[in-house]
């Protein structure tokens, strides 16, 4: 019964304790969470303009991005884009006479989770934007707008508060997201829990430490999110 | 504004009903059968023929390996849905109307499974508790040991408590969304509670996340390859196989996207057929 009394000490942040090396985890799950969620928001606004405005070639691509996106598991994704996204791009590069590459793990855990994400901000980003009273656009083109100003001055302020929720629940799924990572071996917080599990054998204590580490990532997230809704809703008219 | 409390929850991944509609001469299809056809053309499959002998001299039969798979994603998938939902009707409902014990018990459980990842949990479950029980002799000894050391158990449990614990908070929402003078008439016509429950609430509360419940079951769909990593043999355990006996990288795992966009389709056209059946008010 020994290993089953709770012993807190392999929590410590100095080695033996593996404390430490939960929090480097929960710093890189951070950073590719971030990374991702920047690229899936820019891959998401230039598909929603895309699948807006975009001639029907455009469309039909982008929607069968959308489309097979968010249908196919995210770990098949995942395995599919990191087997191919390094090889296609060192075939490109060697084809242009370089030397091959030697793809940064952040870089390509950026990459990946970033593509599964661009194709759930495009639809987010999306409805958030025919969400903006047609009225208010064309205004703004009698006005004598280019598109660019349109964009810049209207559509996106405007769009911002509708899409909030939808963009606060992405964050939530990119975290979580992110943990599949581990099964291809990018060091986050899931890899190096499963490190410390295994080598102390204390995988409870060290798998409830992680699920507590994310929720206290998400439940700060949430908060954040409230606030800047509070904020970005205000002087809008109440809904109901 | 009615569904606003719905809002909470997973991005919908079919919620602009692209694999409903089956838009079936439209780019998006005609694209995806090019791509199906070039891969067919490009890749190598003759590992998929019922009698095709490997380099050791075995016949694998991975077509037959495919579907005992593909039996297991789905026993996974219908089980986790049916017996999920069935705990998330009281989950939601008392943190409508329960005492404030088992409210925050349901809110506290909801919040803890949608905050961390699936794989946390299941990896908790299967490694965590699995670690722990041959520790206990009662358990060891016990008629339920050889349950206890299948991870298709814990795959089972965990996606179970993870889709209670989804649609444990969208029946909430469902539940607040129930106009309350159809409530307070069926009370004033002297129903009992667990009468108005059974006749107006809940019947009305299930209309009102019927919409959801399509997206929902699908994103429980792509939760289910995780159990691969619990020793699992589901149709993505097969293709993992594939790729590491025959050192195929892309056509098992594009073998199994298909699967998945197949079993979609039919998903969102099964929920679709089912929406129009219900006489409901839209917008």
């Amino acid at each position: 019964m020994s290993a089953m009394t709770i012993d807190l000490s392999i929590l410590a942040f100095s080695p033996p304790g593996w404390g430490s090396n939960l929090l480097r985890g929960l710093g890189h799950t951070i950073e590719i969470a971030t990374g991702a969620y920047a690229f899936g928001l820019v891959l998401g606004l230039g598909g929603a303009m895309g699948k807006l405005n975009g001639g029907p070639i455009l469309k039909g691509a982008l929607e069968v991005y959308t489309t097979l996106g968010r249908a196919i598991p995210e770990l098949i994704l995942i395995l599919i884009l990191y087997y191919a996204g390094p090889t296609l791009l060192n075939q490109l590069v060697t084809a242009y006479g370089f030397q091959p590459l030697d793809v940064n793990g952040l870089a390509a855990g950026i990459f990946v989770l970033g593509v599964v994400q661009g194709a759930y901000s495009t639809e987010v980003l999306r409805g958030a934007i025919q969400a903006i009273p047609t009225g208010q656009i064309e205004a703004a083109k009698a006005y004598g707008m280019s598109g660019w100003q349109r964009f810049q001055r209207i559509i996106f302020p405007a769009m911002i508060p509708n899409a909030i929720p939808g963009m606060a629940n992405l964050w939530l799924n990119v975290t979580k997201d992110s943990a599949l990572l581990a099964v291809v071996g990018f060091s986050e917080l899931m890899l190096e829990t499963r490190q410390a599990a295994g080598s102390t054998k204390a995988y409870f204590m060290f798998y409830m430490a992680a699920a507590l580490l994310y929720l206290a990532l998400s439940q700060v997230s949430i908060l954040i999110f409230n606030w800047i809704e509070r904020r970005q809703r205000r002087g809008q008219q109440a809904l109901a | 504004m009615t569904d606003q409390p719905l809002t909470v929850g997973r991005p919908n991944p079919i919620a602009d009903g692209t694999w409903a509609s089956m838009r079936l001469f439209g780019y998006a299809t005609v694209a995806i059968l090019i791509a199906v056809g070039l891969a067919a053309w490009l890749g190598q499959w003759d590992w998929l023929e019922r009698d095709f002998v490997n380099s050791r001299g075995l016949k694998p039969d991975y077509l037959g390996q495919f579907m005992l798979g593909l039996g297991r994603t789905l026993t996974l998938l219908i089980v986790s849905v049916v017996v999920g939902y069935a705990f998330a009707i009281p989950i939601g409902l008392v943190q409508v109307t329960g005492p404030w014990p088992l409210k925050w018990l349901a809110k506290g459980f909801c919040t803890f499974i949608r905050g961390t990842p699936l794989l946390v949990q299941l990896w908790l479950l299967y490694y965590g508790l699995g670690s722990l029980f041959p520790q206990i002799p009662w358990i060891r000894f016990s008629p339920f040991w050889p349950y206890l050391r299948d991870g298709f158990n814990y795959a089972l449990l965990a996606f179970i408590l993870s889709f209670a614990a989804y649609e444990g908070e969208i029946m909430r929402g469902g539940f607040l969304a129930v106009p309350k003078g159809e409530l307070e008439a069926a009370r004033a016509i002297g129903m009992s509670s667990w009468t108005v429950l059974r006749r107006i609430w809940l019947p009305r509360a299930l209309l009102v996340v019927l919409p959801t419940l399509s997206g929902e079951v699908v994103s429980q769909l792509k939760s289910t390859p995780l159990a691969a990593t619990v020793t699992v043999f589901d149709i993505y355990g097969i293709g993992r196989e594939v790729q590491q006996e025959m050192f195929h990288t892309y056509e098992p795992l594009l073998l199994i996207a298909a699967i998945y966009g197949t079993l979609t389709a039919i998903i969102a056209t099964a929920f679709k057929f089912v929406e129009n059946l219900v006489p409901m008010k839209r917008g």
